[in-house]
């Protein structure tokens, strides 16, 4: 059994393992896990990843969660260009900087703008307060500004003059909230500017592919009963 | 000017770049930047990091922000033995997981534990709220059962038979809830283990100055009201 990625697109940090892979030709087997059903909850899956979250990696006899750690993997392993995680120290060191950022700030943000803005509401049938929308979006925006003072700048990607890991890991969280309806990059021409070069390095039409789930995401059916008492707890823990 | 590290011992991150450079012989300036005296803020340290955050390095030019990039790019310049960051690719790969997995969790809690339990009423003369105090705990529990599980299983150290980064990552941030009184390697034999084996490969000399300044801030005297207003916003978040 070659390497196996499991995945669902309507993950952020699964979109960015899968646009990597695609855009790299490594060869793999996809394994869906579907969140909105709870697959990631099973005891199959437990044995892939008892965090029960996705993504998660198996090579062989080898698994690895945390969609950072998985890259890192696939980008050493696979030989894949220089500039998805390059050799020279600061050009390195400044795409480690950004990935170990974004965890508590873009990824937690657009997370709950997600959630707040459509998922609870739509999915699970819970309301947001306005007030709590409006201080999430708050929180977004003001990560957003930090994302385009101190990462972009004034270059062309977020860690220097070619697309790396930390421009994947990115454009994937911002699509959280466009999925969501928030318009992210209106008013924000230099981050729309770098979402078209993104989307061109990574190729239109695997971009699109990665993001059709998410795009879609506000038209999720309601979850039942049971399905929304399984994904509650963990959902409330996932946004805090 | 060779390489400067700017640091507050009372920070879990800068705990671990301190040690990881003296371990090493890693040559630097330290520059202290005092947290409680709100020294992060001033316009001549966001020269250095615009996030207004410690740990960050300076070397020449180049400055860094970011606990594990700061350690990823020591490792990588001062050539430091393999078992910090090994270059087996799958003993990375465990590296970079725990690396990633615990900024929103143990890091998370760690903070949150010390700054409920001590921190705010000790140094800012606020009670946190029963409750709000009894679920950091169990959330750090949490995150500490998933550190033993999940991580260290039956191994020596979190990444596999040697110390590595991972290790000091994690022992300085549970030196936080330490300092706090909670006893979190009371119950725990193989946790207790786990820190025997980490605080004799970094020298006890070391590991004890390292922790010196968060282990006595339970004896700080109360902050005065300006030191009080200034810290307030940037310490609200932890309080919940």
């Amino acid at each position: 059994m070659g390497l196996e990625l499991y995945l669902d697109l309507l993950s952020q940090p699964c979109r960015a393992v899968y646009i990597f892979a695609k855009r790299n030709g490594i060869p793999f087997e996809l394994r869906p896990v579907e969140l909105r059903k709870g697959q990631h909850l099973s005891d199959a899956f437990a044995q892939v990843n008892p965090l029960k979250k996705v993504p998660a990696l198996r090579d062989g006899d080898f698994t690895l969660t945390e969609s950072v750690a998985i890259l890192l993997y696939l980008n050493r392993k696979y030989k894949v260009p220089d500039h998805w995680y390059p050799q020279d120290l600061q050009a390195c060191a400044r795409v480690d900087e950004y990935l170990a950022w974004q965890h508590t700030t873009l990824r937690r943000n657009c997370l709950r703008a997600l959630w707040h803005k459509v998922m609870f509401p739509v999915f699970l049938g819970e309301p947001v307060s306005p007030e709590m929308l409006a201080a999430t979006l708050a929180e977004l925006d003001a990560t957003l500004q930090l994302l385009e003072d101190k990462f972009l700048q004034n270059k062309a990607f977020l860690t220097g003059p070619h697309i790396s890991l930390a421009d994947l890991i990115a454009i994937t969280e911002l699509m959280h909230p466009v999925g969501a309806g928030c318009q992210v990059f209106e008013g924000r021409p230099k981050l729309a500017a770098w979402r078209q070069r993104v989307e061109a390095a990574v190729g239109k039409d695997l971009f699109q592919e990665a993001h059709e789930v998410i795009l879609k995401a506000k038209d999720s059916p309601p979850a039942d009963l049971i399905i929304k008492q399984k994904l509650m707890p963990r959902v409330l823990a996932m946004i805090q | 000017m060779g390489l400067e590290l700017y640091l507050d011992l009372l920070s879990q991150p800068c705990r671990a770049v301190y040690i990881f450079a003296k371990k090493n012989g890693i040559p630097f300036e330290l520059r202290p930047v005092e947290l409680l005296k709100g020294q992060h803020h001033s316009d001549a340290f966001a020269q250095v990091n615009p996030l207004k955050k410690v740990p960050a390095l300076k070397d020449g030019d180049f400055t860094l922000a970011e606990s594990v990039a700061i350690l990823l790019y020591l490792s990588r310049k001062y050539e430091v033995p393999d078992h910090w960051y090994p270059q087996d690719l799958q003993a990375r790969a465990r590296v970079d997981e725990y690396l990633a997995w615990q900024h929103t969790t143990l890091r998370s809690s760690c903070t949150r534990a010390m700054w409920q339990k001590m921190m705010s009423p000790v140094f800012l003369g606020e009670q946190v709220p029963a409750e709000t105090l009894v679920s950091t705990l169990a959330e750090l529990d949490r995150c500490l059962q998933l550190l033993e599980d999940k991580f260290l299983k039956d191994q020596d150290f979190l990444a596999g038979p040697h110390i590595s980064v991972a290790d000091l990552v994690a022992i300085t941030e549970l030196m936080h809830p330490v300092s706090a009184g909670c006893q979190i390697f009371k119950s725990r034999p193989k946790l207790a283990a786990w820190r025997q084996r980490v605080e004799a490969e970094v020298g006890k000399d070391l590991f004890q100055e390292a922790h010196a300044v968060v282990l006595k801030a339970k004896d700080l005297p109360p902050a005065d009201t300006s030191i009080k207003e200034k810290l307030k916003p940037s310490v609200q978040v932890l309080l919940r």
